[in-house]
């Protein structure tokens, strides 16, 4: 089961969702043997697994938080860290490093308020990633905005790619 | 398993071991192993035990059970590259200077490494340094020196019933670490240290507090007193190269002295107190049939155990302190008059076989006005370390004697130490006083299995006893109190199998074969003394005459009693609810830990959201799930805006909307809104 | 859809089974869109909407399902499973007439219809071209199909998953009924151990003697595991079987179950098939609503319940007791071997853990007895086995030969010889465990003892073949960084082993590989062979051993010449301008990231191989392929 590709609410919207925590426990029973269909469920409900929820997840099926975590860490399905609604992918390969995209990174970071290896924004819009080649090196330094390349980046037009991104969200909202 | 296999061309009965290994090292040969506890679950990783195995290629030796026949070889070349090229592949992800390690020359690693002789390490080391969790005051937790052997993971779930910590991530992103990669200190650790008994490497290990101690004892204005548990003289005779081991103590108060010790007194004596008030307390009880079964509560761990998740058992426990706190509090008051000294230039150092002793003596409710009873714990470990820092040939040494008033005690105090000898204790000196040697011995309750049952008559009462070590035996026990099968007067509980001879602080190896000497050699000492029953310690008499007045007086309760408190189990935050955008809300919180959520919290929250709904309230409130407001006694619990409230099952949910929650948005309670 | 009535006896069964097929056999015109994954996301579902949409227009009426033949005129339109043959999808098949169309659009639906509903005559533009011009019109006239022996797959593509009354008609459950009314379990394991079919998940494990194992285990309660969580990359030899003919796969459980005295049993599906599990919960709900499952199965004693597991994403969770863990709610970790699953195994019960081949290949070997299967294929690997043929051949697809057949067989007459031309020059068999085989074994029968003392494996049926532009020491990284990001961690050999083996892999393809890295990498390779606790460990160097034994000079152009000889890795490539072709337009100049290219407007460029970093900027750049990258 893949997450579905909804949209990402904001974070109070996304934990209002908990009465169906308990839905699903109810649906799925307690024996250790659900942990991993409730956890899938929960996954596909919150598009990530929250700490809050593995605890109580842990207490209603009487195993110590440290199996949960240690279960939830091991599928490669489950993610513990929500994804924003934009995926914003830096490329790290050779031609995009050499062209300097640290500061393009950097920039990045900085305007999204992302410190100390923090990959989301607070309000889930964007998350940063750094990959590897994606084969767009006569554009370097070149990131993916879901799915749509920027080439030539530089600190100054990172400012102008995310104001875009904000208000084509914001016509969307107020329509 | 019977019958006959040959290992490396020598037959060799089977004689019933469980595994191939067992046959092996019985046969002679000491096959290495990382991941293989006798007393823990087979885990079958770490892949040192292989065997060649003819007709079934290359095996472990730990998980293969023995048959009849068996052909077996232990060191052919492919066996042998295979275990070095394993050492060889940790080693290159072993962070950490032996030189400086905690561990060094008493790690499984280097052991191993040295033994099989490997000389090289071709790859170059890799990963991040991960960062050492040493945010607690009795473990040390680096994971960078851990070689993923699961033995602290299988020790914490499978003999202490707990669990903290597990294998997470995947492939060489493995690590072992507590629920989220959280500290010790914000999850459920007890601090037993029985994760540290069974660590090959350096891993986790005790946290010191020998420098604390050189600190008080350099400190001219500071005189430097410590106690010596029963449990701590059991275990180090060999550590010191010491032959007779009833002269071990001696030996060691001489040592103690010479470090800079002022005095040197003995844990025994105010276990002895401890079973004195214990044992009044008991009977009391009894008397009343209130608060039965009793439990013992000089094990840390197994009250913090109780906080966490049978709070409900809280008032069960004991209220005595333990024999380290009793003993801070009293000598503290005592030396203080005696020597004319503030209590704050008083420093007692108590030298335990336990790690939790550490975390107790930091308990806040042990102090008093900032000022601890006990301010140092040292293990049996850091003992040894501080007398060898010195260069002092402990074995030299001529014998010497505790201080006096507390360093007296009868052989009931010296046998807390081993499981069974508290019960033993209280049991004596209920049965009453007699001051010649055919004082009542109650064998029923020795020994090291994890849970005995003893039925004991004392005078005209018939007593049903439970004697519990390890803590998922304590589980089991108080799964069998809550569910009313089982029906005990008194139950014992210590955390460490076999008892505090065992405990988390104790030299290595401290398996069973270890506890099993120490145990005998615990009481052998009580057989020698002149008295056996706590009450007859004329020194304790004297402590009552001239200060406590009597067991159990308020005088009593004051300097030697305590009270607990329900704890949550993992730091963690709220969850919201409902829509924070405003401030001016009220927030109202409901718990959701198990306590409160098993007598229906999570139905309350919902209720108190749909009443707030329907009377249009919606908007001024912020309600939220919690977790645990450790008050699990008066479950299930609400908070509004600064103040708790209790006992608010989901069918009061309406009445404490209309008269707590509602009046706080200033709307008169019953007023109904325009919607 | 008609509903399905409980069958109550053997003889209700029959009953169904007469009336399906006549019911089929009524129905002038079946047509059967292929629904395997594969054609799916290739424009299937429009293909069936625009046939759909014709039939409507052309006011043909169409069944509501193969049973209801009420209206004389109604022609059936359905899904099939995958038949094989994925190179040319969109596949749509027409019986009675057998007709074979490949790569349908929906843009052709109209002329189906009326040519070949109407008119009965095959569309032939349709229909599959062989090399040489000549068209086939039927599916065994195909050269890919010609040469094949479907025992598994014979349904697939054949019948609709999503009906259980098509499966019947097809001698479905008939075998059950056997088993249940006419055999006693001990000959129900007899029958499967004369056959000889061994397990087809990899190891090869002769399946009758694991059931006896089973059944010999005195414990009330046992399970059947299938195990459905077909990992390899580029195998979908299970997904196939799942979403084409899963009723064949329960009926195999559930006749394990008899005979060894299970009356639970799991299937344990990897996440990332959402249609199998689809396919596989309707067939499950259907054989409940026909008292082919649950209680009391067909009106006798025996009782059968099977669930569902889904995978999270962990492909070590295909070694068995690592399924079991998960199945358990635990991190799929292997457990060590003994106990064997057969004595304790899903929570300490006795455990019959078996592939999805093996089990649908059970009924039939029921149905026609251990002799008829023994037919196939040789003495000691009897059966067929499906194989994933992919890689550079011209017809890839799924395949199904009788075990024994030779890898010249399935390359060249199955697969048509290799799609470029260039010579053969080795396959990979069984994924990231397997090996490779050279053109030295080209004659070498494909059976589990015939590889295995060439130290290969049968493995789970994925079969790359390759020609000489493929790198070997590039496939081995690419297997060993698979099975590197699947270890699951547990034993220290696996974990580091092959990390440390994916270095030096690494660095030999980027050029940085030193001569004693070769050792090193073999020393490791053997190691991790010998020493880790399960299969995906213990297999996981095989890609590696077997490139350095037949191809060891590769690895040594790597390292010693700086030349990787199949031209494929990257690090090892050189660009030049070509001066005749290049214009001197200076666009490659603009283009390139680090300025190594320099010239001046009008005269031929040059390439600064010292900067150059191999990015292809340029390549793509130049309009006059005035850039040679070799």
């Amino acid at each position: 089961m893949t997450p579905s590709a909804a949209k990402v609410d904001t974070e109070s919207e996304a934990k209002r969702r908990f009465e169906k925590v308990q839905k699903i426990i109810e649906e799925y029973g307690t024996d250790e043997s659900a942990l991993i269909p409730i956890l899938q469920k929960i996954q596909e409900e919150y598009r990530y697994l929250p700490e809050e929820i593995l605890t109580f997840v842990a207490t209603a099926l009487d195993l110590p938080p440290a199996t949960v975590y240690g279960v939830a860490t091991f599928y490669a399905q489950f993610s513990l860290e929500p994804k924003g609604k934009h995926l914003i992918k830096c490329c790290d390969g050779t031609a995009c490093h050499v062209r300097k995209n640290q500061p393009v990174i950097n920039a990045i970071r900085q305007e999204l308020g992302l410190k100390d290896g923090k990959k989301t924004t607070d309000d889930h819009r964007f998350t940063v990633e750094i990959v590897s080649c994606i084969g767009a090196c006569a554009l370097a330094p070149a990131i993916v905005i879901d799915d749509v390349v920027y080439g030539q980046m530089t600190p100054e037009k990172v400012r102008e790619v995310l104001s875009q991104i904000e208000s084509a969200d914001n016509a969307e909202a107020t329509k | 398993m019977e019958g006959y296999i040959t290992i490396d061309g020598v037959k060799t009965p089977i004689n019933g071991k469980k595994n191939l290994l067992e046959v092996i090292r019985a046969s002679g040969t000491e096959l290495p192993t990382f991941c293989y506890h006798s007393e823990l679950s087979v885990y079958g990783a770490c892949r040192m035990c292989i065997v060649e195995i003819e007709g079934r290629g290359i095996q472990p030796s730990c998980s293969t059970p023995p048959e009849d026949g068996m052909v077996v070889h232990t060191h052919t070349p492919e066996v042998m590259r295979v275990r070095k090229m394993a050492l060889e592949l940790l080693l290159a992800n072993h962070h950490g200077n032996c030189q400086t390690c905690e561990k060094n020359t008493k790690c499984r690693l280097q052991e191993l490494v040295q033994k099989l002789g490997v000389k090289n390490v071709r790859f170059d080391e890799s990963g991040e340094t991960l960062p050492i969790d040493d945010k607690n005051q009795s473990i040390v937790r680096d994971p960078n020196k851990c070689i993923l052997c699961g033995d602290c993971v299988r020790m914490c779930k499978e003999v202490q019933g707990i669990g903290v910590l597990d294998f997470a991530g995947r492939g060489s992103n493995v690590r072992v670490c507590p629920a989220f990669g959280k500290n010790l200190n914000q999850v459920e650790c007890v601090y037993c240290g029985q994760c540290v008994s069974v660590c090959p490497t350096g891993a986790l290990t005790i946290k010191s507090q020998v420098d604390e101690v050189w600190k008080a004892i350099n400190d001219p204005n500071k005189i430097v007193v410590t106690q010596i548990a029963p449990a701590v003289r059991a275990a180090i005779a060999s550590e010191f190269g010491i032959t007779d081991g009833e002269h071990a103590l001696g030996k060691v108060v001489t040592a103690l002295r010479r470090v800079g010790f002022d005095r040197v007194y003995d844990t025994s004596f105010a276990a002895d107190l401890t079973t004195v008030e214990e044992a009044t307390e008991f009977l009391n009880r009894v008397a009343e049939g209130k608060h039965l079964p009793q439990f013992t509560s000089c094990c840390p761990a197994w009250v913090k155990f109780v906080e966490q998740f049978y709070p409900e058992y809280i008032p069960n426990l004991s209220s005595c302190k333990s024999p380290q706190q009793m003993f801070g509090s009293l000598a503290k008051r005592y030396l203080s008059e005696e020597l004319g000294v503030p209590r704050e230039n008083i420093f007692v150092v108590s030298i335990m076989p336990c790690t939790a002793k550490k975390f107790e003596a930091r308990r806040p409710e042990f102090a008093v006005d900032g000022d601890p009873d006990v301010n140092a714990v040292l293990t049996t470990q850091e003992l040894i370390k501080m007398i060898s820092e010195v260069g002092i040939r402990v074995a030299d040494l001529p014998l010497g004697s505790m201080d006096m008033p507390f360093g007296f005690k009868t052989g009931a105090g010296i046998i807390f130490g081993a499981s069974g000898g508290v019960a033993e204790a209280v049991l004596r000196t209920a049965a009453g006083s007699e001051a010649n040697a055919n004082v009542t011995e109650f064998h029923e309750v020795r020994g090291l299995e994890g849970l005995k049952e003893a039925n004991v008559v004392v005078g005209d009462k018939k007593l049903s006893l439970a004697i519990v070590s390890g803590l998922s035996n304590a589980r089991k026990v108080l799964e069998k109190v809550k569910s009313g099968e089982a029906n005990y007067d008194l139950i014992e509980v210590m955390a460490c199998r076999g008892g505090c001879i065992g405990g988390g602080g104790q030299p290595l190896p401290n398996d069973m074969a270890a506890r099993e000497e120490r145990k005998n050699i615990l009481y052998n000492c009580d057989a020698v003394q002149p008295l056996h029953n706590a009450a007859d310690n004329p020194y304790i008499k004297e402590c009552y005459s001239k200060i406590l007045q009597r067991p159990n007086s308020e005088v009593a309760h004051k300097l030697l009693h305590t009270k607990y408190r329900s704890r949550r189990r993992i730091q963690g935050e709220d969850v919201d609810l409902t829509d924070t955008k405003s401030v001016e809300k009220i927030p109202v919180s409901v718990c959701i830990g198990t306590n409160c959520y098993l007598r229906g919290s999570y139905d309350t929250l919902r209720r108190l959201i749909n009443i707030a709904k329907d009377a249009g309230l919606a908007d001024r409130f912020d309600f939220k799930a919690t977790f645990c407001f450790e008050k699990c006694m008066s479950s299930p619990n609400v908070k509004v805006g600064d103040k708790i409230h209790g006992g608010i099952t989901p069918d009061k949910a309406e009445e404490f909307f209309e008269s707590v929650i509602k009046p706080t948005a200033d709307i008169k309670a019953n007023e109904k809104l325009e919607v | 859809m008609t509903p399905i009535a409980p069958l109550k006896s053997p003889q209700d069964l029959e009953e169904l089974k007469q009336k399906a097929i006549s019911a089929i056999k009524a129905c002038s015109t079946r047509i059967l869109v292929c629904g395997g994954t594969g054609c799916m996301s290739n424009g299937a579902p429009a293909v069936f909407q625009a046939i759909k949409d014709e039939l409507a227009k052309a006011g043909v009426p169409v069944r509501a399902d193969i049973m209801s033949d009420e209206d004389e005129k109604a022609i059936s339109l359905g899904y099939s499973g995958c038949p094989g043959f994925c190179q040319v999808g969109p596949i749509v098949r027409i019986f009675p007439a057998d007709y074979f169309y490949v790569q349908v659009r929906p843009e052709d639906a109209k002329d189906i219809v009326e040519e070949t509903v109407l008119n009965g005559k095959p569309v032939e533009r349709l229909l599959f071209v062989k090399q040489d011009g000549q068209i086939c019109k039927t599916r065994n006239e195909i050269p890919f199909y010609k040469n094949q022996v479907n025992v598994v797959l014979a349904e697939c593509g054949v019948i609709e998953p999503g009906d259980i009354r098509d499966y019947i008609a097809h001698n479905g459950y008939r075998a059950l009924a056997e088993a249940l009314f006419g055999m006693t379990p001990e000959a129900v394991v007899d029958e499967v151990t004369k056959s000889g079919l061994r397990g087809r998940g990899g190891g090869g494990f002769p399946t009758g003697r694991k059931w006896a194992a089973t059944q010999a285990t005195q414990s009330p309660k046992k399970y059947i595991v299938c195990n459905a969580d077909e990992g390899d990359p580029g195998a979908f030899m299970d997904e196939s079987i799942m979403e084409g003919n899963p009723h064949a796969m329960l009926e195999g459980m559930i006749i394990a179950g008899y005979a060894v005295g299970a009356d639970e049993g799991y299937i344990y599906v990897r996440a990332e098939y959402p249609l199998a599990i689809q396919r596989l919960r309707r067939a499950i709900a259907q054989a409940e609503e026909a008292n082919l499952l649950g209680d009391n199965i067909l009106g006798s004693p025996f009782s059968f319940h099977i669930h569902i597991k889904e995978g999270a994403g962990a492909f070590v969770c295909g070694e068995e007791t690592a399924l079991i863990n998960s199945i358990e709610g635990r991190r799929g970790m292997p457990r060590p071997k003994p106990p064997f699953p057969a004595q304790a195994g899903l929570w300490g019960k006795p455990t019959v853990v078996n592939n999805v081949e093996t089990f649908a290949n059970v009924p039939k070997i029921i149905l026609n007895g251990a002799e008829w299967f023994r037919s196939f294929g040789n003495e000691k690997s009897p059966g067929t086995k499906v194989f994933a043929l992919t890689g550079a051949v011209v017809n890839t697809g799924l395949i199904e030969v009788p075990l024994g057949t030779t890898l010249g067989d399935v390359v060249f007459n199955i697969g048509g010889g290799i799609r470029t031309g260039k010579p053969f020059k080795a396959v990979q068999i069984g994924g990231p465990s397997g090996a490779c085989l050279t053109k030295d074994h080209l004659d070498l029968p494909l059976d589990y003892d015939s590889l295995k003392s060439v130290g290969a494996m049968v493995g789970s049926g994925g079969l790359v073949v390759m020609d000489e532009s493929t790198c070997m020491v590039e496939i081995a990284r690419f297997f060993m960084q698979f099975t590197q990001k699947e270890s699951c961690g547990k034993c220290v050999l696996c974990r580091e082993g092959t990390k440390r083996m994916l270095e030096i892999l690494e660095k030999i393809v980027s050029g940085r590989g030193r001569i004693e890295d070769l050792d090193l990498l073999e020393e490791l390779a053997i190691a991790v062979r010998d020493g880790s606790l399960c299969g995906l460990g213990k297999s996981a160097p095989n890609p590696v051993l077997s490139t350095l034994k037949h191809f060891r000079d590769e690895y040594i152009a790597h390292i010693v010449d700086g030349v990787c000889p199949a031209g494929e890795c990257e690090a090892f490539k050189s660009y030049t301008i070509i001066e005749e072709k290049c214009k001197g337009c200076g666009l490659c100049a603009k283009k390139c990231p680090v300025n190594a290219i320099s010239g001046e407007i009008r005269k031929p460029f040059k390439i600064d191989k010292e900067a150059c970093i191999k990015c292809g900027a340029c390549v793509d750049a130049c309009k006059f392929e005035a850039i040679m990258r070799a």
